[in-house]
């Protein structure tokens, strides 16, 4: 199958940080290093003839119980970028091992990364360097953990007040 | 200048704090807003979320794929079926299989018949806030009206009718589902005739929205706004035209626009938008073709109940699909589904690890993109301002926190 | 004096409580705490086709000082839980509770990290409206059965 034209571009700009492309069922994704995340979107965003203006979500995924086949490194961080102006989208992917779970923030881009990315940080844990405030958002400060990561147990209840589970 | 600095000190004034929420009427019980007040100016604004966080996507993460459908229900609960569409599709992209004509058709109906519910309840709402009772309990009529049809073909009423299934819906449309709609349309296009006539050209509306809580188009895009938020500002995105799914490209619509980016504008979109909806759907209606309405697969759809009870393949296959460690099983991988909801584009991010269960559901909610700028629209306006303009917005807890 | 004990204390008191509780009964003040998607069905039974008001439940206060039964309505999650039990405690006696919806009664379809499990865990229910959400039809069941309820129980002054 043909490449697509982001895919080319981001491998003629960035040959050394791509780790992988693909598409499956039409959706352009490509594999990153993480140092370079905030290059590669802003180049996605500022060239003229990509222009992908809109982060659409950001999100992360814990790899620690896939074994179909299992991954070297224990999260992603997933960006999905989508242009209005040539109607097309793509999907970013950035390995973050379990140690050093950190990546550069993209608040300098766009505005709605700072929820996005304290989203993240309340869900799995990962911190975003160069974000301005980076808190929990939709659960509490008193909260321990961090419950969308696979090890956190589905009822882990702690609440404030009442009784304990 | 020095007058005003000098009674300043002598009065005492000083900037305030004040919470609004999450008990407040017009905050709809799940936001706390932290405003600095400079009299009645909001110098600055901090909005808090998550006191309607329901662990959606852990839990899916922990269901199978069929019993993921009640708890997207729930994300949106003013337009629940658009989500069950949404997730459904992400799923069915996974497969890589495409359900039949028919079902498609019935798709866009219920979609639109629920995005004008949206709407109808969010401008009622909205306009309640501002003390316009009667124009809320116009428009909850309607909405009932609309209920009505949604329970005759899903089983529940409007808030969690779960109709969808992956690979199609649950049932065909009733007999003199059609008659029983133009019916009910009638009834909304006139409650749209007397809203117009009540709230359009009022003063006391008027005043209070029109260039309140107003933001560009650049901005909004920055923002990461969708749906009537981000067409009140001028920019005519809209996934139903800009990336067609189900049938939308065969249909003949338009997409509102405003040019402020304001309270009123939203309003106004959203009026036009119930228009277009009720457009779509009658057409839709009219060139509805017969035939089935889920995909032939037993590794996907169940046998009717009918078969289940009569045939002892159906049985089995029915047993298999819902046997703990069975079910329907979509290939590993990954995809992003998006569709164009009440409040803009919601979008399915589902990784499957091949087994039954999702391994990761993610969902694009767009009101969590537009509370974040919520602060940047109240910033600068009056502390009254607040309630229109987070009327105006749409949030629905369920998406926003999940 | 004398007529008083011939009769009895109880007489009286009754005859009391039953006014009061039939005053009470057709004029309840609710503070809806809407959160979730019931709040749409309470939208719906307060609206013109259901029409709450026939019970006399029709004026929603804002306010805990001015609200005498407490609706819950909507998923309470543990964020949410001690804002709740404040508003509780900020409602003048007497007071009635009800649960409306699944996710009130027992935590519903929510059985997670998030969730109270049911409010009766953090404040006391006097009516338990269950559905997901409920149907007007239930919900002025419910209210029918705190009428009763309060028209039976003994009225403090
Ligand atoms: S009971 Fe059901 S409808 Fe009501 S708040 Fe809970 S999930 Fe929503």
């Amino acid at each position: 199958m043909e490449e697509s034209l982001t895919l080319k571009k981001l491998r003629e700009r960035f040959p050394a940080s791509i780790i992988d492309t693909h598409s499956f069922r039409g959706d352009d994704t490509a594999v990153v290093k993480r140092v370079d995340v905030v290059d590669i979107c802003r180049f996605l965003k500022e060239s003229p003839d990509l222009s992908y203006n809109f982060l659409m979500d950001l999100t992360a995924v814990d790899y620690l119980q896939m074994n179909n086949p299992p991954k070297t490194e224990r999260f992603e961080v997933v960006y999905h970028l989508y242009s209005i102006k040539y109607n097309h989208r793509v999907r970013i992917k950035a390995p973050l091992t379990e140690a050093d779970p950190t990546i550069d923030s993209l608040t300098p881009l766009w505005a709605v990364a700072n929820w996005l990315e304290r989203e993240c940080w309340d869900m799995f844990g990962i911190r975003f360097d160069g974000h301005p405030d980076l808190k929990r958002i939709l659960l509490y400060e008193q909260f321990e953990g961090h419950p969308l990561r696979k090890d956190y147990p589905l009822t882990g209840r702690q609440p404030l007040i009442g009784p304990k589970n | 200048m020095e007058k005003t600095a000098t009674l300043a000190r002598e009065l005492n004034i000083r900037e305030m704090t004040l919470h609004m929420g999450p008990s407040h009427p017009a905050m709809h019980g799940t936001i706390r807003m932290f405003l600095e007040l400079d009299g009645e100016t909001v110098v600055s604004s901090d909005v808090e979320i998550g006191y309607l966080h329901r662990g959606f996507e852990k839990t899916c993460e922990n269901r199978t794929y069929h019993q993921a459908i009640i708890y997207t229900d729930r994300l949106n609960y003013v337009s629940p079926l658009i989500n069950n569409f949404g997730y459904a599709m992400a799923v069915e992209k996974l497969f890589g299989v495409d359900v039949p004509e028919r079902c498609k058709y019935i798709r866009v109906i219920m979609s639109e018949i629920c995005r004008i519910t949206d709407h109808l309840t969010n401008v009622g709402a909205s306009a309640m806030e501002l003390g316009a009772i009667t124009a809320f309990l116009y428009m909850i009529k309607a909405r009932e009206m609309l209920w009505k049809l949604i329970e005759e073909v899903a089983g529940g009423r409007g808030v969690t009718p779960s109709y969808v299934r992956i690979g199609g819906v649950k049932d065909d449309l009733p007999e003199g589902f059609q008659g029983r709609t133009l019916e009910a349309f009638k009834v909304t296009r006139e409650v749209l005739q007397e809203i117009h006539g009540l709230l359009t050209k009022n003063r006391i509306f008027v005043d209070r929205t029109k260039g309140v809580g107003a933001i560009t188009a650049d901005e909004a895009m920055s923002y990461g706004f969708t749906g009537p938020c981000l067409r009140s500002t001028g920019v005519a995105y809209d996934v139903r035209k800009a990336q067609p799914y189900m049938v939308y490209d065969k249909m003949n619509f338009e997409v509102p626009v405003g040019t402020n980016g304001d309270n009123y504008d939203r309003y106004l979109v959203r009026m036009e938008e119930i228009q277009q909806s009720m457009r779509i759907c009658e057409q839709a209606l009219f060139s509805m073709p017969p035939g089935p309405i889920k995909i032939d697969d037993p590794r996907i759809t169940f046998p009717s109940k009918k078969d289940v009870y009569g045939k002892m393949e159906s049985l089995i296959n029915h047993f298999k699909l819902f046997m703990n460690g069975h079910g329907i099983m979509p290939p590993k991988g990954e995809v992003y589904q998006a569709v164009e909801g009440a409040n803009g584009e919601l979008g399915f991010y589902v990784i499957s690890d091949g087994s039954g269960r999702p391994y990761r559901l993610r969902c694009r909610p767009p009101c969590f993109m537009i509370m974040s700028g919520v602060s940047r629209l109240v910033n600068g306006g009056m502390v009254a301002d607040i309630v229109p303009t987070f009327g105006s917005v749409n949030m629905i807890g369920g998406e926003c926190d999940r | 004096m004398a007529i008083e004990s011939a009769l009895g204390e109880s007489v009286v008191l009754t005859r009391t409580d039953k006014v009061l509780g039939w005053a009470r009964k057709y004029s309840l003040f609710l503070y809806p705490f809407v959160t979730a998607c019931c709040g749409m069905e309470y939208m719906a039974t307060a609206a013109s086709h259901y029409d709450i008001d026939r019970f006399g439940a029709g004026l929603p206060r804002f306010s805990p000082r001015q609200a005498d039964v407490l609706f819950v309505v909507g998923t309470i999650s543990h964020k949410q839980a001690p804002i709740l039990k404040r508003v509780w405690e900020q409602m003048c006696e007497p007071k009635w509770v009800v649960a409306f919806g699944g996710c009130t009664c027992s935590g519903g379809p929510y059985d997670n990290y998030a969730t109270v499990q049911g409010i009766d865990t953090i404040v006391p229910v006097d009516v338990y409206i269950p559905g997901c959400p409920p149907r007007p039809e239930t919900v002025l069941d419910g209210i029918m059965k705190l009428q009763e309820k309060i028209q039976n129980q003994k009225q403090e002054l």
